[in-house]
């Protein structure tokens, strides 16, 4: 538009400031009201409710022996419960801490020494370890082995080699009675 | 486009790659606009937004949607009560729907009005049909989805409109299902169809804009610009204009979001599809109401054309003849201003087409009959003979010699349209046609007005009286226990409920399916196993599901309330019950299988209330409500924020206008 006549400038100097005042307002407003919009969209993504309340599973861990693995299902994940023997506890205990990748104690990872409860994720790239049957590998340290590339946990879930960088994680739990655990 | 030039190196870099600056330069900011556009002509730019809060809300939508039979009616309802502003999302897209065209009418009757699919912008008429027909055509699949009666019985009777052809009909319609009736394949692919046809509507509206460009805007006085004086940049004087009327127009669209969410949709389609049963009215959407009339016009056969097939090619010709509409209307005068008989016509056709849609919305009986087939007449009329006669014998005022003209102000006017209209889509959808007055409660119910919400109190005794006494016979399978902490329950008294019933397990070890108390996340475990042992329990009258009962009637929280204090003890003379049955004057046919469900003291209150038959009535009325709209608090909350913001925004903006536009005038 060459015509200069028809240019959005307004005519006064007071007319200017008026105008950029409520520019700058207007933006101001209508930017903030276009980021809180935006949320509700941002929010759907994150659990539902119904998906929120199923966060606790109920076991029953009476028909576990020593030595014997089972896999539980808890918010879509597979748990680890093992009855552990004698031997792995023992072994599990007498780990130095600053051999460890990340250093936690053995007691610090079990309520009961007997049963170790993990989340049976790798911590690398999230591949489910092998380990739970009998016929698995084990790895290099009796526990868990990730084949994926290659990590190796010992009878605590505790990372001793491998590129993960984490020990596998203890979900939340409690022995509601001798034989029955709550996780999460 | 060369002339365009920044002191920006990145920008220039860009530019000389991609001339995307300049582009946006040339149609965005500079494009000489008619400097007298009046308010009319926010529509098109309305109904661009209103395409993209459609596209985004739906993409979240579909992302916790299941395109399954199965599925995905309680799907919708997960939407509505489990995700995260689930509600939010899926009331913004139905009513979008509705504003949607709402906007698209206004914006082709403006068309129609100020000639603006006259020479050179046919083709730009042409792109506007056809995204016309695309919106049509994703706004019938997309009332499919929630697969409810409505959704189930709309989709029927449409996909059956092909049945009329000759020959290939029944082919037709059999591949349009993928098999022998409406069923899983079609709800599959109308999920598919609804989430693509969109995105070719945007192609469509770039067209549209692409045209418009090259031909420039239409103006009131449909004259052509005939230099610089007529016209201004669009920025910023179009922007803010059009942003000014898009802040009206949301105050208006969040109004029905908030405080009437369902007023444009069908209380049946609360109830799930069900092929067996067909509702007694079944209605299209208000927006395609006038055409549907014209279907229907048709009664009488004619060799070699039976009444169904006339009715399914005037309901397609009575859009396609729009296309043909630059050469019937030959007036070389565009306005409607300079031709006074024009602008005559075209308010009658207006009012034609508002009739057609009323006559559209009530069963075909009676005069309705008779003025539905005057109109269709008449709409036809209009443009086989009354256009191509006008251009010919009118007489056009004279035309101005420049738009150096005032610009009309036209937003009363446009207001009151969109409320004309809203009401009229309303209006069409309420059917409560035999039904006595409804009785009301002495004190109003608690969630009604702008501000009202569901009394914590009644909610609690209504949970009681449900418990103790609906739930016997009554299944509630959209709600569960832990959505009694809403209401004021603690986590254990939720525990307590909850473990009074029994839910099966998952299969044990050895594969035995053995029962476990109820947990606070299980839904409320139904009276009976299935919908058969619920039937033949009960005289072999299935009790409906509350979960969505007082959304899924006319009225509903009235009808329900005066159903359960609509009982007498004996059927009055000249309404025979038949055996097993009851008499209530709310019923449908009067005869109802439920007993009179309340009494005086049919439950005693833990709180205290004197549990009265109106008492029991209202408490369980109130909790119904709850059951159906849990998110009524929070939505209105919202609402009233909303409102609030979107008031301060719009003043902000029409303060900006004005002093954008105040040399102008
Ligand atoms: S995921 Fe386990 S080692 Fe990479």
């Amino acid at each position: 538009m060459a015509d200069q006549a028809h240019n959005a400038q307004p005519s006064s100097v007071d007319g200017q400031t008026r105008r950029d005042f409520l520019l700058y307002a207007t933006s101001a407003v209508g930017a903030v009201g276009t980021g809180l919009a935006l949320w509700p969209f941002v929010h759907s993504m994150n659990p539902a409710a119904d998906t929120l309340a199923l966060s606790t599973t109920d076991v029953d861990i009476s028909a576990i022996k020593p030595g014997q693995s089972v896999t539980v299902v808890w918010r879509g994940k597979p748990v680890f419960i093992r009855h552990r023997e004698p031997e792995e506890i023992a072994e599990a205990g007498k780990v130095a801490l600053a051999d460890l990748r990340e250093p936690q104690t053995d007691a610090d990872r079990a309520k009961k020494p007997e049963w170790l409860i993990l989340i049976g994720v790798c911590t690398h790239l999230g591949c489910v370890p092998l380990g739970q049957k009998p016929a698995d590998p084990k790895g290099e340290f009796g526990g868990w082995f990730c084949p994926c590339h290659g990590s190796h946990y010992d009878t605590s879930g505790r990372i001793r080699k491998g590129p993960a960088p984490a020990n596998l994680p203890v979900p939340p739990y409690q022995f509601t009675t001798d034989t029955t655990v709550r996780i999460g | 486009m060369s002339d365009f030039k920044s002191n920006n190196k990145v920008v220039n870099w860009i530019e000389e790659r991609l001339p995307i600056f300049s582009m946006m330069q040339h149609s965005a900011i500079e494009y000489p606009t008619p400097r007298n556009l009046n308010y009319w002509w926010n529509f098109g730019s309305l109904a661009a937004v209103m395409l993209i809060i459609m596209i985004l809300t739906g993409l979240f939508l579909a992302m916790n949607y299941s395109s399954h039979t199965s599925l995905a009616f309680d799907s919708v309802e997960r939407i509505m009560r489990d995700v995260n502003y689930g509600w939010l999302l899926r009331y913004l897209h139905a009513n979008g729907a509705s504003m949607f065209f709402i906007l698209v009418y206004i914006h082709i009757f403006r068309g129609l009005y100020y000639g603006s699919y006259k020479a050179p912008r046919e083709i730009l008429w042409f792109v506007g049909i056809a995204i016309f027909l695309a919106m049509m055509a994703t706004g019938f699949m997309g009332y499919v989805l929630p697969w409810g009666q409505m959704s189930f019985w709309g989709a029927t009777v449409i996909t059956n409109l092909f049945s009329a052809f000759p020959v290939v009909g029944d082919y037709i319609v059999t591949l349009l299902w993928g098999g022998f009736s409406v069923d899983n394949p079609t709800l599959n692919r109308f999920f598919a169809l609804h989430f693509l046809l969109p995105f070719v509507i945007v192609g469509l509206v770039v067209v549209h804009v692409w045209a418009l460009h090259t031909v420039k805007s239409n103006n009131p006085l449909g004259i052509d610009m005939k230099g610089p004086q007529d016209s201004i940049p669009f920025h910023p004087f179009y922007t803010i204009k059009d942003l000014y009327g898009i802040g009206l127009f949301l105050m208006f669209y969040m109004a029905f979001v908030f405080w009437a969410p369902n007023f444009f949709g069908e209380p049946d389609n609360y109830i799930p599809a069900n092929p067996m049963v067909t509702p007694p009215h079944i209605v299209p959407e208000w927006y395609y109401l006038p055409f549907y009339a014209i279907l229907r016009a048709f009664t009488f056969d004619l060799p070699f054309l039976p009444a169904k097939l006339q009715g399914v090619l005037a309901m397609f010709s009575a859009i396609l003849i729009l296309f043909a509409l630059p050469w019937l209307d030959s007036s070389k005068v565009r306005s409607a201003k300079f031709r006074p008989l024009y602008r005559q016509f075209f308010w009658l056709f207006f009012v034609d087409c508002m009739v057609l849609g009323y006559v559209g919305g009530k069963p075909a009986e009676g005069i309705l009959i008779k003025i539905g087939q005057f109109c269709t007449a008449y709409y036809f009329a209009h443009f086989l003979l009354i256009l191509p006669l006008l251009s010919r014998i009118e007489k056009p005022k004279p035309l101005p010699a420049s738009i150096a003209q005032p610009v009309v102000k036209a937003a009363a006017l446009v207001a009151m349209i969109m409320v004309g209209l809203a009401g009229f889509g309303g209006e069409a959808q309420a059917s409560s046609a035999g039904m006595p007055e409804f009785k009301k409660p002495a004190t109003a119910f608690s969630w009604e007005g702008v501000f009202g919400k569901h009394d914590k109190a009644s909610l609690k005794r209504g949970w009681q009286v449900f418990h103790d006494v609906c739930a016997n016979c009554h299944a509630m399978k959209l709600v569960s226990y832990r959505n009694l902490a809403d209401i004021g329950f603690t986590e254990d008294e939720i525990k307590a409920f909850a473990a009074e019933k029994e839910v099966p397990d998952q299969p044990n070890d050895e594969g035995v399916v053995n029962n476990r108390p109820a947990r606070p996340s299980d839904k409320i475990v139904p009276p009976f196993a299935n919908d058969k042992a619920a039937a033949a329990a009960n005289g072999g009258a299935l009790p409906p599901d509350l979960s969505l009962m007082n959304k899924a009637r006319p009225s509903g929280p009235y009808y329900v309330y005066s159903l359960m204090l609509g009982y007498e003890d004996a059927a009055p003379e000249g309404h025979p019950i038949p055996e097993g049955k009851f008499f209530n004057h709310y019923f449908p046919g009067n005869a109802i299988s439920m007993p009179s469900p309340v009494m005086d003291d049919i439950v005693s209150y833990a709180d205290g209330t004197k549990a009265t038959k109106e008492q029991v009535a209202y408490d369980i009325v109130t909790f119904l409500n709850w059951a159906a709209e849990p998110e009524l608090d929070a939505r209105k909350s919202m609402g009233v924020k909303v409102m609030v913001f979107l008031g301060v925004l719009t003043a902000l903006m029409y303060a900006l206008k004005r002093q954008i536009w105040k040399d102008v005038h």
